[in-house]
């Protein structure tokens, strides 16, 4: 048995679905962060599983981007996490309900 | 192969601890990696390891070291997130799955290119140089940006 194209997507589509559980599901801000990389890490995989398909590069030049793209987002999302847990000494989404009334 | 990473990321998300949680995700990563070699994006592969197993999840387990992760246990996930988050996730997977039933089964086993450095590289400096500057400077305004952020008061 040979692996195609869409062995590759279900892989990518079955993570990019447990990266949405992981959003909604969780209520630790840090594991919503790694959910978040999953999904991301998701897209990838299909970007590339498409690059190899249509015999272009493109696609691995877009994931290359996604990825530098997503090491920034990291580094200033925790960044305001930290910030936030010294305000609220708190991880949890729940806890930031200042604009509900 | 993608049934052990379809594995690592089920546990994932339920652990308790954070830091088992991103020893799942350093897995998973790494697994992915190896489905880049599969692939033939050696590059990629490389850089996926270097950059998600080993920056990013150092700066997660640093951050999750940092804070107080001992008040986590206490805490139940609520039913209804679960509930709800369960059935979002089975409706995007049903979505996807009905795409997928459109793409047609075709081998990948063709001589294809390979994605190592050379051409990878020969691209992003030609095609791509301007996303790549443009990449360079999101990179420093995020930097700029952490600095910022994690001065002691925010005034």
């Amino acid at each position: 048995m040979s692996v195609g194209l869409p062995h590759y997507l279900v892989v990518s589509a079955l993570l990019f679905s447990l990266g949405l559980l992981g959003v909604v599901a969780r209520r630790n801000v840090l594991i919503i962060y790694m959910s978040l990389e999953l999904m991301l890490n998701a897209a990838n995989l299909a970007l590339v599983a498409f690059s190899r398909y249509h015999e272009q590069l493109n696609g691995q030049v877009m994931v290359f981007f996604v990825i530098t793209v997503a090491a920034a987002e990291v580094a200033v999302g925790l960044a305001l996490i930290v910030a936030l847990y010294r305000r609220r000494h708190s991880v949890q989404v729940g806890d930031f309900a200042t604009l509900r009334h | 192969m993608t049934l052990v990473c379809g594995g690592l990321v089920v546990a994932n998300p339920f652990s308790r601890n954070p830091v088992t949680s991103a020893m799942f995700l350093v897995l998973t990563i790494v697994s992915l990696a190896a489905l880049f070699v599969l692939l033939h994006a050696f590059f990629l592969a490389a850089v996926q390891v270097l950059i998600y197993a080993g920056a990013v999840m150092v700066l997660f387990l640093f951050v999750v070291m940092l804070l107080d992760v001992q008040e986590e246990e206490r805490r139940r996930l609520r039913r209804f997130s679960l509930v709800s988050g369960g059935v979002l996730a089975l409706a995007l997977a049903a979505l996807l799955a009905s795409v997928l039933g459109a793409v047609p089964v075709t081998d990948l086993n063709g001589p294809g290119l390979e994605g190592t450095t050379a051409p990878l590289g020969r691209m992003l400096f030609t095609d791509y140089l301007l996303p790549f500057e443009i990449l360079s400077l999101v990179l420093l305004v995020a930097m700029v940006g952490v600095v910022l952020l994690s001065k002691r008061d925010l005034s």
